[in-house]
């Protein structure tokens, strides 16, 4: 009798834990909001003629790559406090090429649909239009349910084609790309955002734009030097 | 509660830990409980496979064994006899190797330690403890 009323006591246990558990599982799953797929296999045809969103001359000096998410609060420090100052000092200075690659985090439910709106902008020609305000209105849309009627409202203050801007979405045409962006900054051995990759070496977190500055003169100096 | 049932509830944590893993892996979860980004790491590293099948699903059948086995092992007909508690103790043996191999490569090779990874180790150590005591029931008649 005892060993029934324990042997009946463990399986209420045992399914207290796998039911908790499993609509645990069941939640995480419903609870991603919208979202364009992650970890999509990357075709040949995603990465095709693109290797990141480009600023600045082809035949800068330098080129500094940064890998950020559209939803990293440090991120969004760094483009609306610091690049302005390194857009205007470096870049149509003449002195670098900024590469921008989406590096969505997984803590972040809304950074890829983020990265593929602006994707979708690049479509007409809006990259950098739709990328300044995703950044800028990252405090808003990143505490809504669903922020892709905001990413939209962004594409008609942009002067986007609303049709077109919204096939694209629907396709997640991007997704691919964006996952062979993020890809690529596992593979150099990017861990967090924003990280910038300049002349070989990885710099993590916000960097302030007269830091950048000092580290861009002393390496064109020394390509020039080795000329 | 004997040390099969122990078994059987870590088992369950076990399987429910690997399907997280495993879901998490190919994108049908969107966020993993975990801040470091050490886990997107280790999941997305080639070491996330071993022999071409996700080591998260190896996990997934292993611990899905070692819960049927121990629930067979805590039915009447069964709670006395040795063949479930030698069975369990081969299975978590194979585990905790498996199971110090990959935090092994988590530690020396990724240099990345995923905590779903580590609470998955200490529940192959807790059920190779369970096994070992449930074994020396028998090991002392």
């Amino acid at each position: 009798m005892a060993a029934t009323s324990s042997l009946n006591r463990f399986y209420l246990l045992l399914l207290v834990l796998a039911v908790g558990g499993g609509g645990l599982l069941f939640w995480q799953m419903r609870s991603r909001g919208p979202s364009i797929p992650a970890n999509v296999v990357v075709t040949t045809a995603d990465t095709a003629g693109f290797s990141g969103y480009y600023l600045g001359d082809s035949a800068a000096t330098v080129v500094i790559t940064e890998y950020a998410d559209f939803e990293c609060p440090a991120c969004q420090t760094f483009d609306v406090v610091q690049f302005p100052d390194v857009r205007r000092q470096l870049i149509e200075g003449g002195k670098v090429r900024w590469r921008y690659r989406d590096f969505p985090l997984n803590i972040h439910p809304y950074s890829r649909v983020a990265a593929h709106s602006a994707a979708c902008a690049n479509d007409q020609g809006r990259y950098w239009e739709q990328h300044a305000v995703l950044y800028q209105g990252q405090g808003q849309w990143s505490r809504e349910t669903d922020p892709t009627s905001t990413f939209r409202d962004y594409a008609r203050q942009n002067g986007l084609d609303l049709s077109a801007y919204d096939a694209c979405m629907k396709s997640a045409k991007y997704a691919g790309r964006i996952q062979a962006s993020y890809d690529e900054g596992v593979r150099v051995g990017v861990g967090s955002t924003p990280t910038f990759l300049i002349a070989g070496r990885l710099y993590e977190g916000v960097q302030n734009s007269d830091a950048l500055k000092k580290l861009v003169d002393s390496l064109a100096a020394a390509v020039a030097a080795a000329q | 509660m004997n040390s099969r049932m122990g078994v059987a509830l870590l088992s369950v944590a076990g399987v429910l830990i690997s399907a997280y893993l495993w879901m998490f892996k190919h994108g049908y979860i969107g966020t993993l409980a975990c801040g470091t980004g050490a886990c997107e790491t280790v999941q997305l590293s080639p070491y996330s496979s071993f022999l071409g099948v996700d080591v998260s699903l190896l996990g997934f059948l292993g611990y899905a064994v070692m819960l049927g086995v121990s629930l067979v092992g805590v039915q009447p007909a069964w709670l006395d006899r040795p063949g479930p508690s030698r069975a369990l103790l081969l299975l978590a043996g194979g585990a905790l190797l498996f199971a110090a191999y990959l935090t092994g490569i988590e530690l020396f090779v990724l240099h990345a330690v995923c905590r779903w990874c580590v609470a998955s180790a200490v529940i192959v150590t807790l059920i190779f403890v369970l096994a070992i005591l449930d074994h020396r029931r028998f090991a002392r008649r």
